[in-house]
């Protein structure tokens, strides 16, 4: 079957988009950004699994095991950061999952680093273009297969 | 790397590991080599799962009532797919059903979101093959929720056991069904929303409509429900498992599930011949033959009788 130019599609396969999980963990409200990011990532030809509002690790960890997503894409904005990243990157891990989380929102300059020190693949910020949305989440998805030993364990 | 080869993720998969049942289910998705194996093994194995099909207009409820149904069923192991058109343009999708369901469905539920990648006005061909790999390892029922207007639904109900058509209170909803074929595939009708006015008018259209139609002994009980309150959820299931109960005692089980396996080798012909067609017409033979109707040496008609004639030699005397 034909896909559409310009579709992204998961490396290690023919012809398969990539799938994407996006969440907000806990009692962060602000979903504006997220739906947001969920429109921009399918019109670039990616699947979205969209868990919305109030998700916690284990439940995101739960649908990523059952939809064998790609990538994790977090919102933040209630200044949880600093814990919550670093605890889905862990939890992902733990579950043996091996897929790159990408995180947006509110997140201080200073913070930057720290996250991505903690494993977060790449940080996005209020104003991120379409295609720095797009390519942050299919980059990191891209630098995943293509490191060894990164594969399903 | 890790092997994931598709025996040991099956045998994963039956002892209830869910990151191997995902992988398969990737794999079947993606339509290669891999998956060919996979829906092979699935096909051997399968056949055991009741497959319930819940399908209706956009927004009526039918994942709020899948989860639901998935929790009332007492099943130890149900699985939902929950299927959404991919953008024709882009190939992108959003699958968002998942978010109704999570919400109040015990963690023994399996949810896998598909989209339809391309498969002009149906499933996802390869909904018939995840519904085997999700059966072959154990999970039952399986519930499979469409949405869509127009021919979505009607393939829902070849790929399903038991069909629900979702309406919801309103006049509009009741022809719309009708209208869009609706009322031949539905084996149980669930009125939701039925919190809003006129519920039990639209349950009045729906038996008016059911009079009109013909009947093969079965006909379509009327469900009210109020899915996001749980209301009606028990009374739903009891008549999913009458239905069920009844293709059984009148053999039509064994021939539905015969007829859905013809209609899926029909339909796996004509998307390869689809296929070859395109590649016969990018071909050189093909330019050459185009070329000689943009001359008008030959009209499109006898064109496309050259170009299909070695795809389909006559069969001998002898078959
Ligand atoms: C709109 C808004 C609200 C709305 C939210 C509506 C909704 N449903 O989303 C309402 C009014 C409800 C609200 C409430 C509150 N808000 Co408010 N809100 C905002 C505001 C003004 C804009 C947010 C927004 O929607 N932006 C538009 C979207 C498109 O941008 P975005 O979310 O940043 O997303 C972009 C990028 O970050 C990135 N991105 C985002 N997510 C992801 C994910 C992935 C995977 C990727 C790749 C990219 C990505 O891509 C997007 C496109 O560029 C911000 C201020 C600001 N300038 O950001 C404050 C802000 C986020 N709110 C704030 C606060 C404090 C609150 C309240 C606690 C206020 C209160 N005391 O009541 C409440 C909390 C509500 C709750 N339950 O969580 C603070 C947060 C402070 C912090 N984190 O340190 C902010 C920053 C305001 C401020 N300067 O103090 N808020
Ligand atoms: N008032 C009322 N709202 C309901 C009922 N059942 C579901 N809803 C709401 O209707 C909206 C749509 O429900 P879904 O379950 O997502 O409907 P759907 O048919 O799966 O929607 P699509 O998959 O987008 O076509 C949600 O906001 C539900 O909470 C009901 O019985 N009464
Ligand atoms: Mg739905």
């Amino acid at each position: 079957m034909d896909r559409p130019a310009g579709a992204f599609l998961a490396p290690d396969n023919r012809g398969s988009p990539i799938r994407v999980l996006l969440a907000k963990l806990g009692l962060d409200g602000h979903d504006r950004g997220l739906k947001v990011v969920a429109r921009t990532l399918r019109d670039a030809g990616l699947e979205v699994i969209y868990l919305g509002l109030r998700q916690t690790a284990d439940s995101i960890v739960a649908a990523c095991e059952q939809e064998d997503a790609d990538v994790v894409g977090l919102s933040m904005h209630n200044a949880g950061h600093l814990t919550l990243a670093p605890r889905m990157v862990q939890a992902v891990e733990k579950a043996g999952l091996g897929v790159p989380v990408v995180i947006g929102g509110i997140v201080p300059a200073a913070d930057v680093p720290v996250l991505l020190n903690a494993g977060v693949a790449a940080v996005l910020g209020p104003g991120a273009s379409a295609e720095e949305v797009v390519s942050a989440v299919t980059a990191a998805v891209g630098r995943r297969r293509t490191a060894p030993g990164t594969a399903a364990p | 790397m890790s092997p994931e080869l598709p025996d040991e993720l099956f045998d994963a998969a039956a002892a209830g590991n869910r990151r191997a049942l995902g992988r398969l289910l990737t794999m079947v998705e993606r339509r290669d080599d891999l998956g060919a194996v996979v829906a092979t093994r699935a096909h051997r194995d399968g056949g055991q799962a009741r497959v319930i099909g819940i399908t209706g207009a956009p927004g009526t409820g039918k994942s709020t009532i899948t989860g639901r149904l998935a929790d009332v069923s007492g099943a130890a192991r149900p699985a939902i797919l929950a299927i959404d058109p991919s953008s024709p343009l882009t190939g992108g999708a959003i699958l968002g059903d998942r978010i109704r369901m999570d919400g109040h469905i015990s963690s023994s539920a399996f949810i896998r979101s598909m989209a339809t990648r391309g498969h002009a006005g149906g499933l996802a061909v390869a909904v018939p093959d995840a519904i085997r790999v999700l059966d072959a390892a154990g999970c039952d029922p399986v519930i499979v929720e469409t949405v869509g207007v127009g021919q979505v639904e009607v393939s829902v109900a070849a790929a399903a056991d038991t069909t629900v058509v979702v309406v919801t209170p309103g006049w509009g909803d009741a022809v719309q069904a009708n209208k869009a074929g609706l009322l031949e595939v539905a084996d149980v009708f669930a009125v939701n929303k039925a919190d809003r006015p006129d519920a039990r008018g639209a349950r009045r259209d729906l038996e008016l409509m059911l009079d009109l139609g013909h009947q093969d002994g079965w006909r379509a009980p009327i469900v009210l429900t109020t899915a996001n309150q749980g209301k009606g959820i028990e009374d739903l299931w009891a008549e999913i498992e009458r239905h069920a109960a009844h293709l059984r005692e009148s053999g039509q089980l064994s021939r539905r599930r015969c007829q859905r396996q013809r209609d899926e080798v029909a339909d796996r012909i004509e998307l390869g011949l689809r296929d070859r067609a395109g590649q016969i017409i990018e071909s050189e033979v093909g330019a050459a033959v185009l070329d000689r109707v943009e001359h008008r040496e030959i009209s499109p008609a006898a064109a496309a009788e050259m170009l299909l004639a070695p795809l389909t030699p006559d069969p001998g005397p002898e078959s």
